[in-house]
């Protein structure tokens, strides 16, 4: 019973970040059509650049809960200046190429973006657990577990909340939906969907930023710790339904769950049961669980 | 048929390229032929990409087969005792021909970027099962022993080097003349429009089928030849996604132009990535990274569009 407790934790708490993280992806997917590999150099950047001012905030002195400004700030900042040089430099040149062609492309921005932060930051790892030690832990039925944790389901919860309240409730959300249904009628309609894109990307960049930065505290910010993220943010997306924010929630939480399971019970399937699942849910159904019916074009 | 080949002049550039490469070998130094075995290694999976890029078809997911080939080649050792280059050339390819013939079932049909992330998936789930079982050498992997030919142990690498630019050269030959038969020339006309072959009373599925076992076969191959050009293989090195991520920027970097183009490409890469990492340690993904950036904007064609400034080479596109 305990063990089940725990392993609900345990993946609950991933499934927070994972989805985080994915809901990015997912949006960038939906409108743009892009499977944006960049998306692990936001995450890393979000990470490293909360990581770096947190430390820096204690030094000075300011009080602890200050980091989570920091947190919050990093990830606007990081989302913000990033995505719209990408998407000005790179991605705008390269609407009209083939999807694959794009990809690479940002292939090419997350390495580049990689190594940028070598530079920047340095080879050694950073640790910013002022937060997570301020907030202490908790008892939850005989399991102790720390109070920041499980701060990533709010933030989750609010992520959710936030981007349906967005999507369905706002005029920017209608003209998304508008274009994620039909880029071409978008257009004609005399929506500006070039603005939209940037404003998307801005958007996707800015969550993949805070799923890092708020990780940050609570793991090595190291070299490298991003490329793992990517592929499984991937796994998530592609079994809720590429472009579906709903679809990136069930995904998030079927990964989440499932890699708990695993590092409990087997620890040998970890990542073997992931992309076993993303395999079989693309041979059944290659648009994901959860995707939207589409309109058959001709 | 021996005509055939014989006559087509990519083939005769090919060989020669090849057969220079491998007179030059004998008096380059180790490090430079090993970093020249690496490239024609990965050359021969790229070599696999191209048939499929050609098509419009990009795995993300080759790793996978390279993977399968480099650890055919070192559990046939570890089990079998195997050290033999034809027994390892050959074990490497029927392990990635069965798989790749398995899975080609479901893959052929999927396009676009479903058929990439497919391929990403089933290598990442070969990534999986490596890492965590003990019996197939988890995160070390195993070293690979030194490879002999008929029994006979030659001293140094000149004799591996030339061998494997054998392979590559046969590996060349044979995909050449498959994309000159009616078959290959389906893939252009696949890329262009699938119903209209159809209509022709061609079976696209089946073709691409065809096309995704020669690029697993590839692929298993250059596994196997870089497993014994490397003495080691483990899953990081040989499976996990930046593996397919590097073979996929190797083929754009090249160009799709002519089968002599990937070996160019993995070799010019190979030379990259060293001289890269030693100028600038902390920034060769950088270097790596903005060459794929600036191909991409500035030479679609790759590498080898601009050799095809040079006329006679130029002439090869329309023989």
């Amino acid at each position: 019973m305990q063990l089940l407790f725990t392993i609900l934790l345990d993946g609950l708490v991933y499934a927070s970040y994972l989805f985080i993280v994915a809901a990015g992806l997912t949006i960038i997917f939906g409108v743009m059509k892009i499977l944006n590999v960049a998306h692990g150099g936001f995450y890393a950047w979000g990470a490293y650049t909360a990581a770096y001012f947190i430390g820096a905030a204690s030094e000075m002195g300011l009080p602890d809960w200050f980091a989570f400004l920091i947190i919050a700030g990093s990830a606007l900042a990081v989302g913000i200046v990033l995505g719209l040089l990408i998407e000005r430099i790179v991605l705008r040149r390269l609407y009209d190429h083939e999807e694959i062609l794009i990809v690479l492309a940002t292939f090419g921005v997350f390495l580049i973006l990689e190594d940028l932060i070598l530079l920047i930051f340095g080879v050694n790892p950073y640790f910013a657990y002022q937060p997570m030690v301020a907030l202490g832990s908790v008892e939850m039925g005989g399991i102790f577990r720390d109070v920041y944790s499980l701060t990533l389901f709010g933030v989750a919860l609010l992520v959710a909340a936030g981007s349906w309240w967005m999507l369905t409730r706002t005029r920017w959300g209608k003209l998304i939906t508008a274009v994620i249904h039909d880029r071409e009628m978008a257009l004609i309609v005399g929506i500006n969907v070039r603005r939209l894109f940037v404003v998307t990307f801005c958007a996707g960049a800015v969550l993949g930023a805070l799923g890092g930065a708020y990780i940050a505290p609570t793991v090595s910010v190291a070299p490298g710790f991003a490329v793992d993220v990517i592929v499984l943010s991937f796994a998530v997306v592609v079994i809720g339904g590429m472009g579906s924010i709903p679809g990136a929630l069930i995904g998030a939480l079927l990964v989440g769950l499932l890699r708990a399971l695993a590092v409990h019970k087997l620890p040998e399937l970890e990542l073997f049961v992931i992309f076993l699942v993303m395999s079989a849910v693309l041979i059944v159904r290659p648009e994901g669980l959860f995707a939207p019916a589409k309109a058959r074009k001709i | 048929m021996l005509h055939a080949i014989l006559s087509d002049k990519t083939v005769r550039l090919t060989a020669l390229a090849l057969l220079a490469l491998a007179a030059a070998g004998l008096m380059l130094p180790a490090w430079v032929v090993d970093n020249m075995m690496f490239g024609l290694a990965r050359g021969a999976a790229v070599l696999g990409l191209l048939v499929l890029w050609r098509t419009g078809l990009m795995s993300f997911g080759h790793g996978l087969y390279f993977g399968l080939g480099a650890y055919a080649v070192a559990l046939s050792e570890h089990w079998l005792g195997l050290s033999d280059f034809a027994l390892r050339i050959l074990a490497a390819m029927l392990v990635a021909v069965v798989a790749g013939f398995a899975l080609g079932f479901i893959l052929r049909r999927y396009r676009d970027i479903f058929f990439a992330m497919l391929s990403l998936a089933f290598s990442m789930v070969l990534y999986g099962i490596l890492v965590k079982t003990e019996a197939l050498g988890s995160t070390d992997g195993f070293s690979v022993s030194q490879t002999t030919f008929l029994g006979w142990a030659p001293e140094g690498k000149q004799v591996l080097f030339s061998a494997i630019i054998a392979v590559c050269l046969a590996l060349a030959v044979l995909v050449q003349m498959y994309l000159r038969s009616t078959l290959g020339r389906l893939t252009t006309a696949i890329r262009d429009n699938e119903i209209r072959v159809e209509y022709l009373g061609y079976s696209v599925a089946r073709a691409i089928h065809i096309k995704y076992v020669i690029s697993a076969a590839l692929a298993g191959a250059a596994g196997g030849m870089m497993a014994m050009a490397l003495g080691q293989v483990d899953p990081d090195s040989m499976v996990y996604w930046t593996v397919s991520g590097e073979l996929v920027f190797i083929t754009i970097m090249a160009g799709p132009g002519s089968v002599l183009a990937p070996f160019i490409g993995a070799i010019i890469f190979e030379f990259l990535r060293t001289y890269a990492f030693e100028i600038a340690p902390h920034a060769w993904q950088l270097i790596v990274g903005g060459t794929l950036l600036l191909i991409i904007f500035f030479l679609p064609g790759g590498i080898w569009s601009l050799l095809e400034r040079i006329p006679f080479i130029r002439r090869l596109r329309h023989d």
